[in-house]
């Protein structure tokens, strides 16, 4: 299968790629893994005049940490989080979950920033982003504004990002002591894709659960945080029972779209199960 | 307007001018006419066109071959030194990892992967790191003897 034709325009740094996409404008299309772009180029539903590549910047792969946060660079790949000692040991959830996507020669290629871009509902990433109160800092040629996960996933396949701006970094606070996450998800068996998933971060103080967040992904047309799970753990006790009756109350105030695969109900009561897990394995790691 | 690249692979450089919508499976198949590198589903799912570029596994049904200017690149035909097997070619071989043969290439540069990132892996581990990988001919039992064999083999040189 063949895309139809474009020309190909490889940036070499991001004022070099925000001049392109300032002179391309909307007929252009920014390729960064393209893992879902270049699948999406060759079924002809998306037929962009221009493609600004992204994977000759070599200040957009770095990872850091700077004042408590992880700085990780938009065109980090899935391999790159997982195998990072900077993000393993202050937000290792986030490490296993680059680990969990597609398979090893789609991690390889596959970036954090082109996710979050592409803002699929199966994507895993988003949930993760929810749960750890990330912020999304976007680029344009006038400077950089910083967004919250919680105001960057709009809809399906659409974000926060304006004309002209690059998704240039993903920060995420590292994970004080007394504070777990986790990410857990059932994945559709071919694809890979979650069928759900959930990302579930707590803090333990004195036994109690505190700034609980739980978030889903594959339930709706966007990865959205739970307020219902949230609030029924909020300062209740960090045990089996709090928990398992917070995650029976997954999803109730949202409309879930089924599919061929897996309906509406069984959906549903998938979404019970990872937050169980999710929240159970937040916790352990809180009190560990 | 086409895109003129160098491309490093199985240590010989090529040079062509490219499509920029040309996939790099179809720049090594027809361009180069290196058809060890087979195209399976073409949507980055069965791991059939699975070679090597810059020393991590890629599907190269899912780059651009303009994609892979400067690259270092191993396919198949790469594996084979001096007219010897590489060990896991070995191991396919004494193993009997193979049926049809369709998935094979692909099947072979997971396995070198694998192998790279972790030289003694379990058997749940080789199974784990062979996701991105399909054999048709369900033979994935032998395909992980196969590579049990070049581990041995690779340890014992």
């Amino acid at each position: 299968m063949l895309p139809a034709s474009f020309d190909y325009h490889r940036a070499t740094s991001v004022a070099d790629a925000l001049g392109m996409l300032g002179s391309l404008g909307d007929e252009a299309k920014i390729l960064a893994g393209g893992h879902s772009l270049i699948p999406a180029l060759k079924l002809r539903l998306s037929k962009p005049a221009h493609l600004i590549d992204l994977n000759a910047i070599p200040e957009l792969r770095s990872i850091t940490r700077q004042n408590g946060h992880i700085v990780v660079g938009a065109m980090a790949t899935h391999t790159a989080v997982q195998t990072s000692d900077i993000v393993r040991s202050a937000v290792p959830f986030i490490a296993d979950l680059a680990g969990s996507i597609g398979d090893a020669s789609v991690r390889n290629r596959g970036t954090i920033g082109g996710v979050i871009a592409h803002a699929d509902p199966r994507a895993d990433y988003p949930a993760a982003l929810l749960a750890a109160d990330a912020t999304v800092v976007l680029t344009s040629k006038s400077g950089s504004r910083n967004v919250k996960a919680d105001d960057f996933f709009v809809d399906m396949f659409t974000t926060a990002l304006a004309e002209g701006e690059l998704v240039t970094e993903i920060h995420f606070p590292a994970l004080a002591k007394g504070t777990g996450a986790s990410y857990q998800k059932f994945s559709h068996p071919a694809s890979r894709y979650a069928i759900v998933g959930c990302a579930a971060r707590v803090t333990v103080e004195g036994g109690v659960c505190k700034n609980v967040r739980v978030a889903f992904t594959g339930l709706t047309e966007k990865a959205f945080r739970d307020n219902g799970v949230e609030s029924a753990l909020e300062g209740k006790p960090a045990n089996e029972a709090t928990i398992q009756a917070a995650a029976l109350l997954a999803a109730k105030s949202i409309e879930v779209t089924g599919d061929s695969f897996a309906d509406e109900a069984y959906r549903r009561h998938i979404a019970t199960v990872q937050a169980r897990k999710a929240l159970l394995a937040a916790v352990a790691a809180a009190t560990k | 307007m086409n895109v003129p690249i160098t491309v490093t692979i199985n240590g010989t450089a090529y040079t062509r001018d490219v499509e920029p919508r040309q996939l790099l499976v179809h720049f090594l198949r027809e361009t180069l006419n290196l058809t060890g590198t087979h195209i399976g589903c073409d949507t980055s799912s069965c791991g059939a066109c699975t070679i090597m570029l810059n020393g991590q596994t890629v599907k190269s049904c899912t780059l651009l071959a303009a994609q892979a200017d400067g690259a270092e690149i191993m396919t198949v035909e790469g594996l084979a030194t001096d007219g010897k097997l590489h060990p896991i070619q070995e191991g396919f071989w004494q193993e009997h990892g193979l049926q049809c043969g369709f998935c094979t290439p692909g099947m072979m540069m997971a396995g070198v992967q694998i192998l790279k990132n972790n030289p003694n892996p379990t058997e749940e581990e080789i199974r784990h790191g062979l996701e991105g990988n399909f054999c048709r001919c369900t033979g994935y039992h032998n395909i992980v003897k196969s590579i049990q064999y070049a581990a041995k083999k690779s340890a014992a040189m």
